[in-house]
C-alpha cells in the first residue's frame, strides 16, 4: 500500500492553516506515490473535528480518549506508530509546527524510518527539498526505504481547499506514556496568528525595548490588521516572547505584505520571511542587508517613520 | 545529578555559507568553527544545575572529527567536568547520532540529557526527540525553563510552543532540548581555559560502538536558493504608502 498518513494538528477546535498545508502535501505525496491520503485526528471529544476534516475530501481516523486531551510526545508517538504499523502507511506527514517538530523525529525513531524535516518541495514519492544552513542552501534528499516521515513547512504550498467527502473510522488506542501536561500559558492577542496572517509587521533590535513594540509597532499592526513578528535579536534581547520570532529557528511566514521595522536582516531572519509577496524595510542604516531583498526600502528613523506610516494608512483607509 | 550535554562543531553563525562547485558540500576555507549556539544554552543550563545540586557532574559529548575537540574544550573551559569525543570523519544523520548517543548513555547513565534544540548547520531539530524515543524516556523540547523536583527524580519544564508557553512534568531520566531564552551562556574565564586543558577527554572511534550508523536518506544535491532582488528605495512615508496602495496593491 502506498497511502500517506497526515497527523492533523488542531488548535481550539479548528484546523490551522499549517494543518491544511500538511493535508495538501499529504495529498500531493499520495498522488505521486500512487496511493491516497488519510488523516489522523488525535484528541478528546473530536467527533465534530473528524467529520469536518472529511469535507476536505479525505478519510479520517479518529483516536479519541482522555489520554489524548493534551498533546504529549510519548503518547502521541505510540498511538501514531500503532496506526502506521497496523495500516501499512508508506509515508507520514506532520506539519512543521512546534507540535510537529516535537513529534515527527520521535515517530521516525520509533518506526526506524527515514526522516525529512521541514520540507518545502516534494519532487517525487521519495525525493524532497529542504532549506538548511539558515536557508542559505537547499538540500535535496532521497529516502529509498519506507516508511518515510516528513515535516512540512507551513509555506511549502497552498492550504488544501474544501471539496469531496470521506469516511470517519474510530481507532481504539489507549494512551501510554510518562509525560504529564501541567499548564499552557497562552499568549493572548486579538491579532491574527503569525503563520496565517496576510500582513506581518516585525520589529528588530532597532526598536530598542519591549515597550516600543507596544508604542510603535502595535498601532501599525492594528491599522493593517496585521500579525506582529520579531527578529531573533529582539527575542534574544528579551523585548518580546520567542513565539513571535520569524526566522529559520522560529516561524517561517510568507504573507502578502511583510514590513520589517528596525531589522538589519540577518541571514537566519531572511530565511523566515523571504518568500513574502511584498517586502518593506524601514531602517536608519542604509547599508542594512534587509534592503537587498526589500521591494520598498525606506531609510529613516523608525520612531518618526512608523507613527507617520500608521497615520497615513489610517487616512487611506478612511478615504 | 549527572548531566550529559551534547556539543556540535558548526561554523560561526555569522559565516557566509557558499555551496561548493560540485554541490556536494559547503566551502569550508576560512570558516571559523564554534560550539552550536543552542548547545551553549544546554551547557550553561547543566552548569547552573551543577551549581545548585551538590555532587553533580557535567559530561560533554560530541560526535565528529578530531577537530571537534576544540569545541569540547570550550565546554570544559565553561565548566564541564569531562568530555567524550566519538570520532568520525563522515556526516552522520540524526537517527544515527541518536543511536550513538543512546549507546554512550547506556554506559554513562546520566539523570538528564540536554541538547540544543537544533544545530545551525543541517537545521534538523531531531536528535533530542529521536534519542528520547530510543531510550523510551520523556522529552521536553524547546525549553525556556527547567525546574528540578526536590526529590531529584522529576522535572518541570516550560516549553516555547506555538501560541504560548507550555509546562510539562516529566520523571527523570529525561531529555531536554534548549531554546533561545533558557539562559544566557557564560564566557569561559581564563582560569577556566587553563583548567580545561587538564580535564579528561576520552576518544572513542564510532566503529567501536557497534551501532548502525548507515544513513536512511541520501543527499543528492546542495544548491543555492534563488536570490530575491532588491527593489527600490523610497524617499518618504507618503511615497511608500502610495506605492503600496497603487503599485503593489498590498494595502
Amino acid at each position: 500500500m502506498s497511502n500517506v498518513l497526515l497527523i492533523a494538528e488542531h488548535v481550539h477546535g479548528k484546523f490551522p492553516k499549517t494543518t491544511l498545508v500538511g493535508l495538501a502535501a499529504a495529498k500531493d505525496l499520495a498522488a505521486k506515490a500512487g496511493g491516497k491520503a488519510v488523516a489522523a485526528v488525535l484528541g478528546q471529544g473530536i467527533d465534530a473535528l473528524a467529520t469536518e476534516l472529511t469535507t476536505y475530501g479525505v478519510d479520517v481516523i479518529a483516536v479519541d480518549g482522555a489520554g489524548f486531551a493534551h498533546y504529549l510526545a510519548d503518547a502521541y508517538t505510540a498511538a501514531a506508530a500503532e496506526l502506521i504499523k497496523s495500516k501499512g502507511f508508506e509515508a507520514v506527514v506532520v506539519p512543521a509546527t512546534t507540535l510537529g517538530k516535537d513529534l515527527a523525529p520521535r515517530l521516525a525513531a520509533r518506526l526506524d524510518a527515514g526522516f525529512a524535516p521541514d520540507i518545502t518541495h516534494i519532487l517525487d514519492a521519495k525525493t524532497f527539498q529542504r532549506p538548511i544552513w539558515a536557508g542559505n542552501v537547499i538540500q535535496t534528499l532521497e529516502i529509498a526505504g519506507t516508511p518515510r516521515v516528513l515535516s512540512v513547512r507551513g509555506t511549502a504550498m497552498d492550504a488544501a481547499a474544501k471539496g469531496g467527502s470521506g469516511t470517519v473510522e474510530k481507532a481504539s488506542i489507549t494512551a501510554a506514556g510518562t509525560m504529564q501536561f501541567v499548564e499552557f500559558a497562552e499568549t493572548k492577542s486579538d491579532r491574527p496568528v503569525l503563520t496565517e496572517a496576510t500582513i506581518v509587521c516585525s520589529g528588530g533590535r532597532g526598536l530598542k525595548n519591549g515597550e516600543n513594540f507596544t508604542t510603535y509597532l502595535e498601532p501599525l499592526c492594528d491599522v493593517l490588521g496585521a500579525a506582529m513578528g520579531a527578529s531573533r535579536a529582539a527575542v534574544d534581547a528579551g523585548f518580546v516572547p520567542n513565539d513571535l520570532q520569524v526566522g529559520q529557528t522560529g516561524k517561517v511566514v510568507a504573507p502578502q505584505l511583510y514590513i520589517a521595522v528596525g531589522i538589519s536582516g540577518a541571514i537566519q531572519h531572511l530565511a523566515g520571511m523571504k518568500d513574502s509577496k511584498v517586502i518593506v524595510a524601514i531602517n536608519k542604516d542604509e547599508e542594512a542587508p534587509i534592503f537587498q531583498i526589500a521591494d520598498y526600502g525606506l531609510v529613516a528613523d523608525l520612531f518618526k517613520a512608523v507613527p507617520e506610516l500608521t497615520e497615513e494608512i489610517k487616512k487611506l483607509k478612511h478615504s | 545529578m549527572k548531566i550529559l550535554v551534547t556539543v556540535k562543531r558548526v561554523p560561526d553563525p555569522e559565516t557566509v555559507i557558499k555551496v561548493n562547485p560540485g554541490g556536494t558540500g559547503i566551502v569550508t576555507d576560512n570558516v571559523k568553527w564554534v560550539v552550536n549556539p543552542f548547545d551553549e544554552y544546554g551547557i550553561e543550563e547543566a552548569l547552573r544545575i551543577k551549581e545548585k545540586v551538590a555532587g553533580s557532574e557535567v559530561v560533554l559529548v560530541s560526535i565528529g572529527s578530531q577537530a571537534a575537540q576544540e569545541q569540547l574544550r570550550t565546554g570544559l573551559a565553561m565548566g564541564g567536568d569531562r568530555a567524550i569525543l566519538v570520532k568520525t570523519d563522515d556526516a552522520v544523520e540524526p537517527l544515527a547520532v541518536a543511536r550513538v548517543l543512546a549507546k554512550v548513555i547506556e554506559t554513562e547513565k546520566p539523570d538528564l540529557v540536554i541538547l540544543g534544540k537544533q544545530a545551525i548547520d543541517d537545521d534538523a531539530n531531531a536528535v533530542g526527540q529521536m534519542l528520547a524515543e530510543l531510550l523510551a524516556w520523556p522529552q521536553a523540547t524547546f525549553a525556556s525553563k527547567v525546574e528540578l523536583g526536590a526529590d531529584g527524580k522529576s522535572a518541570k519544564v516550560t516549553r516555547e510552543v506555538d501560541g504560548g508557553l507550555e509546562t510539562l512534568a516529566v520523571p527523570l531520566p529525561a531529555v531536554v532540548t534548549a531554546d533561545l531564552r533558557l539562559n544566557e551562556p557564560r564566557y569561559a574565564s581564563l582560569p577556566g581555559i587553563m583548567k580545561a586543558r587538564k580535564k579528561e577527554m576520552k576518544e572513542i572511534a564510532i566503529g567501536d560502538l557497534g551501532v548502525d550508523v548507515a544513513p536512511k536518506a541520501r543527499i543528492t544535491k546542495l544548491e543555492t536558493p534563488p536570490k530575491r532582488t532588491a527593489g527600490r528605495k523610497v524617499e518618504s512615508v507618503q511615497e511608500l504608502v502610495k506605492l503600496l496602495h497603487d503599485e503593489a496593491k498590498a494595502i
